[in-house]
């Protein structure tokens, strides 16, 4: 029967498709119809059956995590990160709020570019994933048994973090950097035209406890004021090693669009992580001051809360040898990516007319011999022609990022031109191009970044959909599409818009996750303290102008559901805990003239509002959540009287 | 209705195919799935896990005690033992219910309600599904045992 019930789904809709086609197209006779109806085959998963890979956006300037399926390209959730959500009250509650907490206070926005899973002998192992915060420097780690955010880790002394969060092959480390030099010592107040004197540049490496999960600020590498644009963790041969890629070795300070662009060749940086960190625990980094928020989620509790550090450890590659090595690359290098087998180090050089492919075994040998065209600040240059293996040539213009898919095969994507090129590893030539609509940046392909990815789907992340889609004004969403990879041919199957500006992407295969994803909290597990574990525990208790409401929701009423004695000028707090222990069960609270938004609470969980009553009077609360048959009847009221008012603080739910 | 709907579209989508001359036929499928009718058990002991009679025995204080403080936790936010509330009184549910029907119904409650005689009269009464709340097989016969004991002694345990 449910085979039937597919057949007849999969019908009505190809019949449908086919329908649209023909009106908008004519006869299939005259058209490629076919090709419709197979790209739609593709892509279709059948109501209640389930996507092959789960795919994580970056939000860009939402700030959050956006996560579909695919090959469907169905929405599944918007995780919020750096960004106050008022759908569900992230960033309002007073669990969350310590999550967005920074040394510049609390900052309720960032710009979410590059999501990266934890790894298991390079593979993503599917319990976190982690992605930055570009503006004010930060890293976040979301659990993906609940598709949270459970920590948020400042990165002190940076200008932006963009070349983050590339994880190394056991997670050993997060990679962060400066994108915009800044002078490195702490709030440091100089003429900004004394860049080459007072700028630095830093890159951090943040370490990630392998049971926890919970971050912390290894140690900083201090570096000439350069900008520091992406990363990438090594694997196999040079897991040992991370990549960043340079521009503005020129130094400009201003109209970077010219000055920084005057140099045929910037950098590859190649770290020795590994011996960098023996260096730290040998005592050669120094304990400088720096102001940084660290802040986690409570597993027990489910609140967060801050830590504030005053010190970091930097390493200084004069103090450090044969560590770190700048590659030229030409010119004002994007992406570096590595591929599969760890030997290629592909630099997306977006002003270059090629792409350049340096060897990881060429670049041991030039260090061993000391090709060194130069030393800056104790950083030995190689000389080009020791590490570079080959050249992709016409590679279109712009080329930014490169993906594999493990059969020697990889992909650019190429900004300008607005073209996905496919090459070869073995012979640097370009076996295929397709269109990106419009203005592609990243592009990710299935099983990602890792030692063997899968050959099946490709998303590319475009920066502009003008006509692609029914116009919604000036500004529209960024579009992605979705490329069949596993012929010899690049295959466009799917169009659609997303959330924010995604710039990267992750996509794992949905049985790595699936298994792991939590559908209750456990109420025997919350230890909450402001918890109600049973109705007759429900209360409402004053201490000075302090009021906390104990309530507990559940299908379809609030206990206590009338409170008197309220008084203008209180603060009080609602602390809801859904007492319900049944899958999706969702309960949400809003009360008339909360400036802090609603929240939801999920299945055995307890959240916390706070609520300024300004004006006496009658304010209604409900459920926001459509929860039940009753759902319009689970709702409430608060009475509120004047200020020094004689009415006695009393709740009750029903006649009792 | 829904189905008729659907057979209309599809002649309509079938007559605009054959208008380009390549028409095909096609069956529409049956999607309706009948739901069997209940059985002589499950009429009398519920539908849900609970699908033969258990042995648990004469009623055991120590279990009716445990069986109190889950009813606290996760039942007194509707039922009260001596008089309607969200849901309906349970102080003699023991008497007019089997062990199994009450396990059966803490188990399974939206199946109970959508399909059983009995939880489709009580929706009727109450108007609310009662909540699926996590809670063992071993915890019901407890929650049995907490409101057998109250059936027959008069005495709440959680007090």
């Amino acid at each position: 029967m449910a085979q039937k019930t597919t057949i007849w789904k999969i019908t009505s809709l190809l019949l449908g498709l086919g329908l649209l086609a023909m009106i908008m197209y004519g006869c299939p006779s005259q058209t490629g119809m076919l090709d419709t109806r197979d790209a739609a085959q593709r892509v279709y998963v059948a109501p209640g059956e389930y996507d092959e890979y789960y795919a994580f956006f970056s939000g860009g300037y939402s700030g959050q995590l956006s996560v579909w399926g695919l090959p469907s390209a169905r929405m599944l959730r918007n995780i919020p990160v750096f960004s106050q959500d008022p759908e569900s009250g992230y960033g309002y509650s007073e669990e969350t709020k310590p999550l967005l907490m920074t040394s510049y206070g609390f900052i309720p926005w960032d710009d979410s570019h590059h999501p990266d899973f934890s790894q298991t002998n390079g593979m993503p192992d599917g319990r976190w994933i982690f992605i930055n915060g570009n503006n004010t420097p930060r890293v976040a780690r979301i659990d993906l048994t609940t598709f949270e955010t459970a920590e948020i880790l400042e990165l002190p002394n940076t200008g932006g973090n963009h070349a983050s969060t590339f994880v190394t092959e056991n997670t050993e480390y997060i990679l962060g950097a400066t994108r915009f030099s800044i002078p490195y010592e702490m709030d440091k107040d100089v003429p900004i035209d004394s860049y080459k004197e007072n700028f630095d540049g830093s890159l951090s490496f943040i370490a990630v406890d392998p049971e926890s999960g919970e971050m912390s600020m290894d140690f900083q590498i201090i570096m000439p004021p350069y900008h520091y644009d992406l990363g990438r963790a090594g694997k196999g041969p040079s897991a040992d090693w991370a990549f960043f890629t340079t521009y503005n070795t020129e130094q400009a300070h201003t109209l970077l669009e010219i000055y920084a662009s005057e140099f045929d060749k910037d950098y590859v940086v190649a770290v020795n992580w590994r011996k960098a960190q023996e260096y730290v625990r040998e005592g050669r980094a120094r304990t400088v001051p720096a102001n940084y928020y660290h802040n986690l989620k409570d597993k027990n509790t489910g609140i967060a809360s801050s830590t504030v550090h005053d010190e970091v450890l930097l390493l200084d590659p004069k103090d450090a040898p044969d560590m770190i090595y700048f590659l030229p690359t030409p010119k004002s290098p994007h992406g570096v990516d590595i591929d599969p087998t760890g030997e290629y180090i592909v630099a997306g050089g977006k002003l270059a007319t090629v792409i350049p492919v340096h060897s990881f075994s060429r670049m041991i040998e030039a260090i061993e011999n000391e090709a060194f065209e130069e030393v800056i600040n104790g950083i030995p240059v190689l000389e080009y022609e020791a590490t570079i293996a080959g050249e992709v040539e016409n590679p279109g213009l712009g080329p930014l990022h490169t993906e594999f898919d493990g059969d020697g095969n990889a992909y650019t994507s190429v900004y300008i031109s607005s073209e996905i090129v496919k090459w070869s590893l073995e012979n640097f030539e370009v076996l295929d191009r397709i269109d990106a609509y419009y203005s592609i940046g990243h592009l990710m392909i299935t099983g990602g970044d890792t030692p063997n990815p899968d050959r099946r789907y490709m998303v590319g992340l475009t920066k502009t959909s003008r006509d692609r889609f029914l116009p919604t004004g000036p500004k529209q969403l960024h579009p992605a599409q979705l490329y069949d990879i596993s012929g010899d041919r690049m295959e466009l199957l799917l169009d659609f818009p997303t959330i924010g500006e995604p710039h990267y992407a992750q996509a794992i295969k949905a049985d790595i996750i699936r298994p792991n994803v939590k559908q209750i909290y456990d109420l025997d597990e919350n230890k909450h303290p402001h918890a109600v574990m049973r109705p007759r525990d429900a209360r409402v208790e004053r201490d000075g102008n302090v009021v906390r409401v104990y309530m507990t929701n559940i299908r379809s009423h609030f206990t206590p559901d009338n409170i008197e004695g309220i008084r203008v000028g209180d603060e009080v707090y609602f602390h809801l805990t859904n007492i319900e222990q049944d899958w999706d069960m969702v309960h949400g609270f809003a009360i008339k003239g909360a400036n802090s938004g609603e929240v939801l609470i999920a299945p055995g969980e307890t959240k916390t509002i706070v609520w300024h009553p300004q004006r006496t009077g009658i304010y209604p609360f409900y459920c926001t959540a459509f929860c039940s048959a009753l759902h319009q009847e689970m709702q409430g009221y608060v009475r509120v009287s004047a200020v020094g008012s004689d009415v006695p603080l009393t709740w009750r739910t029903g006649e009792e | 209705m829904q189905q008729v709907t659907r057979i209309l579209l599809l002649v309509i989508m079938a007559l605009i195919y054959t208008g380009c001359g390549n028409g095909e036929e096609r069956e529409p499928a049956d999607t309706r799935d009948e739901a069997p009718e209940l059985t002589e058990f499950e009429l009398e002991h519920g539908i849900g896990p609970v699908t033969e009679r258990l042995d648990i025995g004469d009623l055991n204080v120590e279990r009716a005690r445990r069986g109190a403080e889950i009813f606290d936790l996760r039942c007194t936010a509707c039922h009260r033992m001596d008089r309607r509330f969200v849901g309906p009184p349970l102080g003699e549910v023991t008497e007019a219910r089997s062990p199994e029907f009450i396990i059966n119904f803490i188990l399974n409650p939206e199946e109970m309600t959508n399909r059983h005689p009995i939880g489709q009269a009580l929706l009727q009464e109450y108007m609310t599904i009662m909540p699926y709340q996590n809670v063992s097989k071993e915890q019901a016969i407890e929650i049995v045992d907490f409101l057998r004991y109250y059936a027959e002694t008069g005495e709440d345990l959680r007090d």
